[in-house]
């Protein structure tokens, strides 16, 4: 029993370790690089701002969060989807690798109009 | 003979539809006396609820036409299935019950009583298909009918269109306990595979799921959600969408936006449709025959 709790305690602070230096690593490239962050609220039915324009091969940073109840943010054509939540700051950090405009769609069943949820990435 | 063997031999010999000698069959194909012709009808989609004259101007007649047509099959079917979206979503917990009721109600005049049903995200993603199971019990489940195995998935409680990791779990340990000769017919509301991600038409882990079913030789997969027969290979799986009882949707990326097709007043209920899925003695071939809502 005691090797038991020694384990997870073990295991614990490990993965403590861990995600303390992953945040230290990622809050300090941000900031060094200097990389554009972008904001996006979710709201029932829509996004604000609905239509987000990047540069090809440009490392930005889109934080989500949603004003009413879980959403989604999906583009399937970019290989990029975040859970977009009440109450807490999803943060991506994202390259664009082709140009062209794609669509976005909430992928978390919202409502009624939850499937006209929609917006656009162009990438230029 | 094996099935393919048989059946071209009796295309050159100009038998087709000639009854085979039932023995000869089974012996062929190694199958036990348990096996017996049987066929099921899958309906999806009924949206009850649902109201939008431009789509549909008789969305609360069409389910009770579709049990009509059902019911005037001369041969009828073993099971009724129902594939997800019973009814249209609501964000009012009460009437969300009393479409559920009212679709039961509406489907309990089938002949056939050995009926079986499954939500859909606008039947079960706003509660976790808490609404749903009060009236229809479990959202995942499996049976078996006449040696064929049949497994109904649920990618629709998770608002984000999962199975999860304990149903996929589940799904593994029940595929492994099957037979190598046994059927399996997997019954579902989404897609499991990507058929266009762009409109939500997919499992979220999807790629999962019929990864375990690969490990099983022979598998068929009957969904809805697309409003649209269609159907799609993974590896040696085939993947069948159904039509369905409320509106149209367009082919997959074919449009700009996903919206339902317009009621064509010269052909009303076009588009729209339930099938027959039948099943041979060896269970080699299914065959499936799409149905309109109306005859005639
Ligand atoms: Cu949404």
């Amino acid at each position: 029993m005691l090797r038991m709790i020694l384990a997870y305690c073990v295991t614990t602070a490990v993965l403590a370790i861990f995600v303390y230096m992953g945040l230290t690593e990622y809050s300090l490239r941000a900031a060094e690089s200097g990389e554009r962050v972008i904001k996006i609220t979710a709201h029932k039915f829509d996004y604000t701002p609905n239509e987000i324009r990047l540069k090809k091969d440009e490392t930005v940073v889109l934080e989500f969060t949603s004003s009413d109840v879980d959403h989604g943010f999906n583009v399937p054509e970019l290989g990029l989807r975040a859970d977009v939540l009440p109450g807490k700051t999803t943060r991506i950090r994202f390259t664009a690798l082709k140009a062209g405009k794609f669509e976005v769609h909430c992928d978390n069943f919202c409502g009624v109009n939850h499937e006209e949820m929609g917006g656009m990435v162009v990438v230029e | 003979m094996t099935m393919i063997d048989r059946r071209d031999f009796l295309k050159l010999a100009g038998l087709a539809g000639v009854t085979f000698v039932a023995g000869t069959g089974c012996a062929a194909t190694g199958m036990g006396s348990s096996s017996d012709e049987f066929h099921f009808v899958q309906l999806s989609d009924t949206h009850w609820g649902f109201t939008g004259d431009a789509a549909n101007p008789d969305a609360a007649g069409t389910l009770q036409k579709a049990v009509a047509a059902v019911n005037s099959l001369v041969e009828q079917p073993d099971f009724v299935v129902f594939t997800g979206d019973l009814t249209h979503n609501t964000d009012d917990p009460k009437e969300r019950r009393r479409r559920l009721a009212q679709f039961k109600e509406i489907v309990s005049q089938l002949k056939v009583k050995n009926v079986r049903f499954m939500p859909g995200e606008h039947d079960g993603s706003l509660d976790k298909s808490a609404a749903y199971q009060e009236l229809f019990g479990a959202t995942h489940y499996t049976f078996n009918h006449k040696g064929v195995h049949f497994i109904a998935l649920d990618n629709v409680s998770d608002p984000r269109g999962r199975l999860g990791e304990e149903q996929l779990q589940w799904l593994q340990a029940d595929v492994k306990q099957q037979k190598t000769d046994t059927q399996i017919i997997v019954l579902t509301h989404r897609p499991l595979f990507d058929l266009y991600p762009q409109w939500d038409w997919a499992t979220g882990d999807g790629k999962q799921a019929v990864d375990i079913l690969l490990q099983h030789p022979k598998v068929s997969v009957f969904y809805g959600h697309i409003h649209q027969e269609h159907h799609f290979k993974t590896g040696h799986i085939d993947h069948h969408a159904s039509k369905s009882l409320i509106f149209a949707l367009p082919a997959p990326g074919s449009v700009p936006k996903r919206a339902a097709i317009n009621w064509n007043p010269a052909m009303p209920y076009d588009g729209l449709g339930f099938r027959e899925v039948e099943f041979d003695k060896s269970y080699a071939n299914i065959e499936i025959k799409e149905y309109p809502v109306k005859r005639g």
